[in-house]
């Protein structure tokens, strides 16, 4: 019974390695794409010219050092956070590939987020040559310029920040695999999710520190999902002051609330698909 | 040039009459525009509510530079984007030989095929935020200052056309333009902002590498009554640069056609 157990365990184990590695392959096809993609995303490194400038002037929470800190460490956490799956779903469900994928032992949700983390690993190296970039053109973000202290947040601050970021991905993924569900129904999903990315471009720390936020709307934000995907494993990498376990707490009960979703859409969705032309 | 003003009468009649067809996704389009404009003012609140003044300018010239972006925005959604999505189609399928054989200026045509009303909302949003920063001024702007900033505005459009076409005419040798299509709109977002807000390094690539400065910042800088001649001066050289160095391209990159399976 044991045995029997652990065997199915490594069988899991190592189904999941093979399709890792096969998408990875299959992502270093497209490395020129997912390069471009590493500078599509540099939004953050724009706003954090803005708020550096800002910054100087004394009127802010965060001085420059900060503010540089900050946004390189919200480029690196959505480096690990983007979550692309409705444009590949829409694609999958309108053109009916999605049928034999249904077919496979293994959930195709599950193949989904192996994509991911293979795309991640790709663009990576890509993400870490602008980061470099930037902190050669700002020395001052690592050694905090005059009289200030080295970036170092501490082995156990790194170790949450981690955490958090994968956490914030898994809720990511599962917000936007809920909203892909509509798909089933409707064939312009990727519409919708332009209308979910607006609450995530601003509400979430991408493109300002939660810190200049007057405090009651702040307070409102911290119960939404949307600051604990960027804001907080950015500020765990800065400064290590953010409210972990609320932090924890929160993004958990939001991706159960989006995982239930995402079932229930799930069965329903599947009497409703008849794969492309039936 | 009778020809091409009713060519552009009727493809712009029939794209419209076709983009009719999808009015919910105008509805959502323009929902959107709203909710965006809605996101940056709060950010133009988060720097303005502490007494910080954007690179030196006044909150409502720093609303004149949002106001431009969201034009320009607009007008790259309503005119320019069908269109490359399409040159690059073309080249795909091999359909770029009917178009090269019409009896009309092949960049002309490809520029002006479609017109997608998806821009609308923020084209009008945009010229109505230019319009009340510009209003509610304590100096309102003086004629020639007005009649600069539209003209620069002009010239801003027919910049971000040739950067635009100058990437179109990439498909002619790489296929999957989306890619760097995203990446240059990631870089043009900086123009949300006056360019003086920005460090050093940054005013630097984007004004000489990438001129979005040229694009929203010199604009509004006119319209303000903040910059003299010379910052249009340095536009029309701009736009001149770029629109010559998209025609000369495209005539290169079509001696590199080979058409499809060919």
């Amino acid at each position: 019974m044991t045995q029997a157990f652990a065997q199915s365990r490594t069988g899991w184990r190592r189904k999941l390695g093979v399709l890792f590695v096969v998408h990875y392959a299959e992502m270093l096809q497209y490395r020129v794409e997912i390069a471009l993609w590493a500078v599509a995303t540099m939004l953050p490194l724009i706003m954090m010219g803005v708020w550096a400038q800002a910054g100087e002037s004394g009127l802010f929470p965060f001085s420059q050092v900060l503010m540089l800190r900050y946004f390189i460490a919200v480029y690196l956490v959505w480096q690990v956070t983007i979550v692309w799956t409705i444009h590949h779903f829409e694609f999958l469900v309108v053109t009916g590939r999605l049928s034999p994928m249904l077919l496979h032992p293994v959930d195709p949700c599950v193949r989904f987020i192996l994509m991911h983390l293979a795309e991640q690993g790709t663009r990576l190296p890509f993400a870490l040559g602008i980061v470099g970039l930037f902190l050669f053109l700002y020395p001052d973000t690592l050694t905090g310029g005059e009289g200030g202290d080295i970036w170092w947040p501490g082995w156990w601050n790194i170790t949450l920040a981690l955490a958090a970021c994968y956490f914030a991905f898994i809720l990511r993924f599962f917000m936007q695999y809920a909203l892909c569900m509509v798909a089933f129904w409707h064939e312009r999903v990727t519409a919708l999710d332009a209308i979910q990315y607006l609450p995530h471009l601003f509400l979430s720390g991408m493109v300002f520190p939660f810190e200049v936020l007057p405090e009651p709307i702040r307070e409102v934000l911290l119960w939404t999902p949307f600051p604990y995907t960027v804001w907080f494993p950015a500020s765990l990498l800065v400064h290590g002051e953010a409210p972990v376990l609320r932090g924890f707490l929160t993004m958990a009960g939001w991706t159960v609330a989006f995982f239930i979703l995402y079932r229930v859409l799930w069965h329903k969705g599947l009497k409703h698909y008849s794969a492309m032309g039936a | 040039m009778k020809r091409y003003f009713n060519t552009l009468r009727i493809f712009w009649s029939a794209s419209i009459s076709a983009e009719m067809e999808y009015r919910v996704n105008f509805a959502m389009a323009a929902f959107s525009s709203v909710m965006t404009l809605g996101g940056t003012l709060m950010m133009l609140f988060l720097f303005y509510r502490t007494g910080y003044e954007m690179g030196g300018w006044p909150w409502r010239d720093a609303l004149a530079v949002v106001g431009v972006f969201t034009f320009l925005e607009g007008m790259q959604a309503t005119f320019m984007a069908p269109n490359r999505t399409r040159v690059t189609e073309h080249v795909r399928e091999g359909t770029l030989d009917f178009v090269l054989l019409k009896p009309i200026n092949s960049q002309f045509w490809l520029s002006v095929r479609t017109v997608s009303l998806w821009g609308v909302p923020n084209i009008i949003l945009g010229l109505a935020i230019v319009g009340f920063a510009l209003t509610t001024r304590e100096t309102p702007p003086t004629l020639a200052g007005l009649a600069s900033g539209l003209l620069a505005l002009g010239l801003a459009v027919l910049m971000l056309y040739s950067l635009g076409y100058l990437l179109s005419t990439i498909s002619i040798w790489y296929i999957k333009l989306y890619n760097i299509t995203m990446a240059m709109q990631a870089l043009v977002e900086t123009g949300r902002y006056p360019i003086t807000a920005y460090p050093g390094a940054y005013q630097a690539f984007f004004t000489f590498v990438l001129p979005v400065a040229f694009m929203t910042t010199v604009p509004a800088r006119l319209m303000t009554g903040r910059g003299g001649t010379e910052w249009l001066l340095g536009a029309v050289i701009v736009a001149g640069l770029l629109l010559a160095l998209s025609i000369g391209f495209w005539r290169f990159a079509l001696r590199y056609y080979t058409s499809a399976s060919s």
